[in-house]
């Protein structure tokens, strides 16, 4: 705890300037600018995509405003602080998960939530920042590219929650914590070697995880993927009607509150995962690369706070958040489209869903803190 | 560790991951393209198939039933109207558990044994999704009860449907007939887009014979529904045309006065209006309440009305076959005398029996010891003399009775607008030959001469002859239905047709729906029988004669008449009686009884209405059958003093050659 005490005190010292004097939070304007940009367009879209109840905009308004304070305390938090105590937040994330599994309670079939009286708790939520955070935190203090023990560790830190999640079953959270954590690998270097031999174990173990972990509902979305029509009114039903929601908006769409697949109810969860139809049905294409537009722009800043990293650590979590918050969109747009099978991805910033968008925003919080650090001197 | 730190370089690194965050921004530059490409291919390049798809999940064609024709009696009166009622139906596919949806029902609204048998055997017999009503005419209460339950009784409809009513209830049961649920035998008979929406269409009687003329033309509409089918809003309607409503020649009060007369006795009336040819009153008794078919009968109601001794589902008047007996008189009489087998001063005596040559068999007049010398066809007639009829009969011979018979419509359907008519039957040689292989004997011409043997005759029948004979041989097809007129005009309301074909992949018809020409034949017709009037008077004032002489079979039944009336009594054997049996009532069960019949038609100088009553085992024509005719004709002549002009617009008038 000492420790702990001197770490921030350290800090305490820049964030007060010389002489302990105020001189302001340490905030990324443009990343915030490009966040409150996104959050305005959801709550747009959500109050149409939840068939115009102002409710669900309030509740989601007020999880933002809850991240958003979240985000700012997160970005005060020195990184090198974030760095030395990673291992107590994944350490906690997989302690809770394993809570999960005897006293969790679940929904549709799916145990995936710790009950806490009147507040309910996704520990592998808590993860989605953990993992990443945990193998930065691990790879950054190495020599790099690291070596075969070191990544093995790394990977035994991803495959260990990932596998418990996976098995919940939540498999799209499980792709996230895998892609977060292996994208901080592949930052760090990895040989390519390394990569080959992966991708050769993971097309060789492909079969196995078809027949012995993939549930039945699981295949059944992959291969309602490829074929649709096969089960129309089940596992088809929401890429068709998605599909059919997105190809009827056309260029600009039919306009904000005119979407006949989404007023109509014909579009499944449109207010959750397949929030993206609504905003093409009623938007068209031009909504569509609008809002890729500003996605990108937040990935780009991202990018670039990364690259200004003050240490190895910065830069492994900061570019792994990134390109998470990407793999998100990807996933999430490709599933709604048809192109990739249906795993439960929000669309961030624009899905309802509140705790969603507080780990989203604490994730941008670490952006911020990585952003804002002074430059380390000494090293 | 210490050492690692020791050996890291920290600008190498710093190179190493701006290599690979460049590289890995460069993929997901790319799988970013894949996206843009993919929405680009749904919402540009195949946006004109998902705009389709689009529609076709929301836009629902549905069909709107058009409301049924009403009828009404020649006084405008209502005889069958259409009431809105609100229906729960199911739509038992939609319903998981079928037998647990009832019992909440049940719970709810308290359903009793004959609607839940009703509803499962409507359910046996509907087409797939079809809904299946369960409760007509739901009150205020049960409509709000099963609103607030609706979402936890999955498969139920409540919807407002218009339901036939038959306000007159079994008066007019065997004329007006009555709706039905189509069953899935007549579904594979109808023309399904005449039928889109319609679950009912008519079973009996005018409701039947009319059906293309009632039904109307069903509409369209075009609504948008979200994804549970509820309609959001209708985007485009073509409005159905109702069906055309019927006015009849029958006047409802002579219809009741006729049902009422008729009282508790099995029998039937038919009144025709001799100038129009136009059917009055058309009453079989008992009868039925017909509103209950309409919702569909419960079995217990149904096998009541099946199994009752008295059947009154029948219809006496169309579907009765009775030896019309000695109301033949007056059409053999006019045989006779037309095929100058005898002249109008002809007379016999009447030993009470009739021999013919080389035959021991007596042919017995009814009554015993005769009806003395110089009996002739006036006084044979007023006193029903049997003796005198094998007479003439015989001498006439069964080709000129035949003849006649078949002039008067013995013998044929007499093509009233109403279905299955039973034809009765005028015997001839062919006849016997054909159905019994046998040769004509002059026996059997005896029996005929009388009306009894192999002769039957509906009600109908008789009332159609008799009718005939008071107009002196005008032959007029008997009709219910004076005119039908559409509610609305067809004209008017096709506008849309074109439209609708586009938006419908089975075209609409485009040419009006009525396919049954109202009146297929001129109520006139042509050939009229023709025959001296001098032989018309002699049976006419016979016929007076038997109302109004004193020793006139029915002068004792009819009495104090403001008018003229000319009739005759008759008398059906229903048991056979043995040579030398006499017949005694007392020895016989009701059912055994003689059927009493009479045929009138007044006034006698200008006859315009002609009436036959038939009252099964009522023994004798002129104490049973006789009064009711004349409180038919007592009614006609009051209602309508001044003979009627042909009323209807659409007819010619009734002129002959």
């Amino acid at each position: 705890m000492a420790e702990f005490d001197r770490q921030l005190k350290d800090h305490g010292s820049t964030i007060y300037g010389r002489g302990g004097r105020w001189i302001g939070l340490r905030v990324d304007y443009t990343l915030l600018l490009l966040i409150l940009l996104l959050m305005v367009t959801g709550l747009i879209i959500l109050y149409s995509a939840s068939g115009q109840q102002f409710a669900y905009v309030k509740r989601q308004a007020t999880f933002m405003v809850v991240g958003l304070i979240a985000m700012l305390i997160v970005a005060q938090v020195p990184p090198r602080f974030l760095e030395r105590w990673a291992f107590l937040l994944y350490g906690g994330g997989l302690v809770l998960l394993v809570g999960v599994i005897f006293f969790g309670s679940g929904a549709k079939g799916a145990q995936r939530w710790l009950d806490l009286g009147s507040f309910r708790f996704q520990p592998s939520e808590l993860l989605k920042i953990g993992v990443p955070l945990m193998l930065a935190s691990y790879l950054g203090k190495r020599v790099l590219p690291p070596g075969f023990g070191h990544v093995m560790s790394a990977l035994m830190m991803i495959v260990v929650p990932a596998m418990m999640i996976g098995m919940q079953p939540d498999l799209g959270t499980a792709l996230l914590i895998f892609a977060a954590g292996s994208f901080v690998l592949f930052l760090s270097g990895l040989r390519k070697s390394y990569m080959f031999g992966a991708l050769l174990v993971a097309l060789t173990s492909a079969p196995l995880f078809w027949f012995y972990l993939l549930r039945d509902y699981q295949k059944l979305r992959i291969l309602t993927l490829l074929d649709p029509q096969s089960d129309k009114l089940g596992a088809g039903w929401n890429i068709i009607q998605s599909t059919t929601a997105i190809g009827s908006g056309g260029f600009t769409g039919k306009g904000w509150l005119q979407g006949t697949q989404s007023q109509l109810d014909f579009l499944p969860e449109s207010h959750t995962d397949f929030i993206i139809a609504v905003l093409a049905e009623e938007y068209g294409f031009v909504g569509v690369v609008l809002l890729l537009v500003l996605y990108l722009a937040t990935i780009f800043r991202g990018v670039f706070i990364s690259l200004r990293a003050q240490s190895m650590f910065g830069r492994l979590l900061a570019g792994s958040i990134t390109l998470t918050f990407f793999v998100y969109i990807f996933v999430n747009l490709g599933m709604v489209s048809g192109m990739l099978p249906v795993v439960g991805v929000p669309l961030p910033m624009v899905s309802y869903g509140g705790t969603a968008i507080v780990t989203l925003l604490l994730g941008f919080g670490m952006l911020m803190a990585i952003g804002t650090e002074e430059k380390r001197m000494g090293l | 560790m210490r050492e690692d730190r020791a050996l890291k370089n920290i600008h190498w690194e710093a190179r190493l991951y701006a290599v690979r965050i460049s590289f890995a921004v460069l993929i997901l530059l790319l799988m970013l393209s894949a996206l843009i490409l993919r929405y680009y291919d749904l919402q540009i390049s195949r946006h004109g198939d998902f705009a389709t798809l689009a529609d076709n999940n929301r836009i629902q064609i549905r069909a709107v039933p058009p409301a049924r024709g009403l009828i009404f009696d020649r006084n405008g009166v209502l005889l069958a109207d259409n009431r809105a009622g609100f229906t729960l139906s199911v739509v038992i596919e939609k319903s998981t558990k079928i037998d647990e949806l009832l019992n909440k029902i049940d719970r709810l609204i308290d359903l009793d044994d004959s609607e839940l048998e009703s509803f499962n055997r409507l359910a046996e017999q509907r087409p797939p999704y079809e809904a299946v009503p369960l409760r007509y005419k739901l009150n205020e209460k049960e409509q709000s009860i099963l609103a607030v339950n609706q979402h936890r009784l999955e498969g139920i409809e409540v919807s407002a449907r218009l339901i036939r009513d038959y306000p007159l209830g079994e008066q007019l049961s065997h004329v007006v007939g009555y709706t039905g649920r189509i069953n899935q035998r007549e579904l594979e008979k109808l023309d399904p887009r005449q039928y889109r929406g319609v679950h009912t269409m008519g079973k009996t009687g005018l409701e039947k014979f009319y059906e293309k003329t009632l039904l109307g033309e069903v509409g369209y509409e075009r609504v948008e529904t979200n994804a549970r089918g509820r309609v959001m809003r209708v985007l485009e309607r073509i409005d159905p045309v109702p069906g055309e409503a019927l006015h009849l020649y029958l006047d409802s009060r002579i219809q009741e006065i006729a049902v009422n007369a008729l009282g508790e006795e099995r029998g039937a009336v038919v009144a025709i209006e001799a100038d129009t040819g136009g059917v009055l009153a058309l009453a079989s008794t008992p009868s039925f309440d017909p509103n209950p078919f309409v919702t569909g009968i419960s079995y217990a109601d149904y096998a009541a009305l099946t199994e009752s001794p008295d059947r009154p589902l029948f219809d006496r008047a169309l579907r009765g076959q009775y030896p019309p007996g000695s109301t033949m008189k007056p059409f053999f009489g006019l045989a006779a005398l037309a095929s100058k087998a005898i002249s109008p001063g002809y007379e016999i005596y009447d030993p009470g029996f009739y021999q013919l040559d080389n035959d021991d068999h007596k042919y017995r007049d009814w009554k015993r010891g005769g009806h003395g010398s110089r009996i002739d066809i006036y006084k044979a007639i007023e006193q029903s003399c049997d003796t005198f009829f094998y007479t003439i009969g015989f001498m006439a011979g069964i080709d000129e009775l035949y003849r006649y018979g078949d002039l008067f419509g013995f013998g044929r359907a007499s093509g009233i607008d109403l279905p299955a008519e039973a034809s009765g039957n005028m015997p001839s040689r062919e006849w016997k030959r054909g159905t019994r292989g046998l040769a004509w004997y002059p026996g059997d011409t005896i029996n005929v001469s009388i009306g009894q043997g192999f002769m039957l005759a509906t009600p109908l029948q008789l009332a159609v002859a008799t009718s005939r004979l008071a107009t002196r041989g005008r032959v007029q097809t008997p009709r219910l239905v004076m005119t039908a007129e559409n509610g609305e005009q067809i004209d008017g309301n096709r506008t849309n047709s074109e439209t609708a074909g586009l938006l419908i992949s089975e075209p609409l018809i485009s040419e009006p729906l009525i396919t049954e020409p109202l009146i297929t034949e001129p109520l006139i017709i042509d050939n009229n029988i023709q025959i001296d009037s001098a032989y018309w008077d002699v049976i006419t004032s016979a016929m007076i004669g038997v109302v109004h002489n004193v020793r006139g079979t029915a002068s004792r039944a009819i009495k104090d008449l403001g008018y003229k009336m000319a009739g005759k009594t008759g008398t059906a054997q229903v048991v056979g009686i043995k040579q030398d049996e006499k017949y005694d009532a007392s020895k016989m069960t009701k059912l055994q009884l003689d059927h009493a019949l009479f045929i009138a038609f007044a006034p006698a100088d200008n006859p315009r209405i002609a009436v036959a009553v038939i009252v099964e085992n009522g023994e004798h024509g002129s104490s049973t059958a006789a009064p009711v005719a004349r409180q038919v004709i007592d009614a006609y002549l009051n209602y309508y003093p001044v003979a009627a002009t042909r009323p209807s617009p659409i007819l010619e008038p009734a002129e002959s050659g």
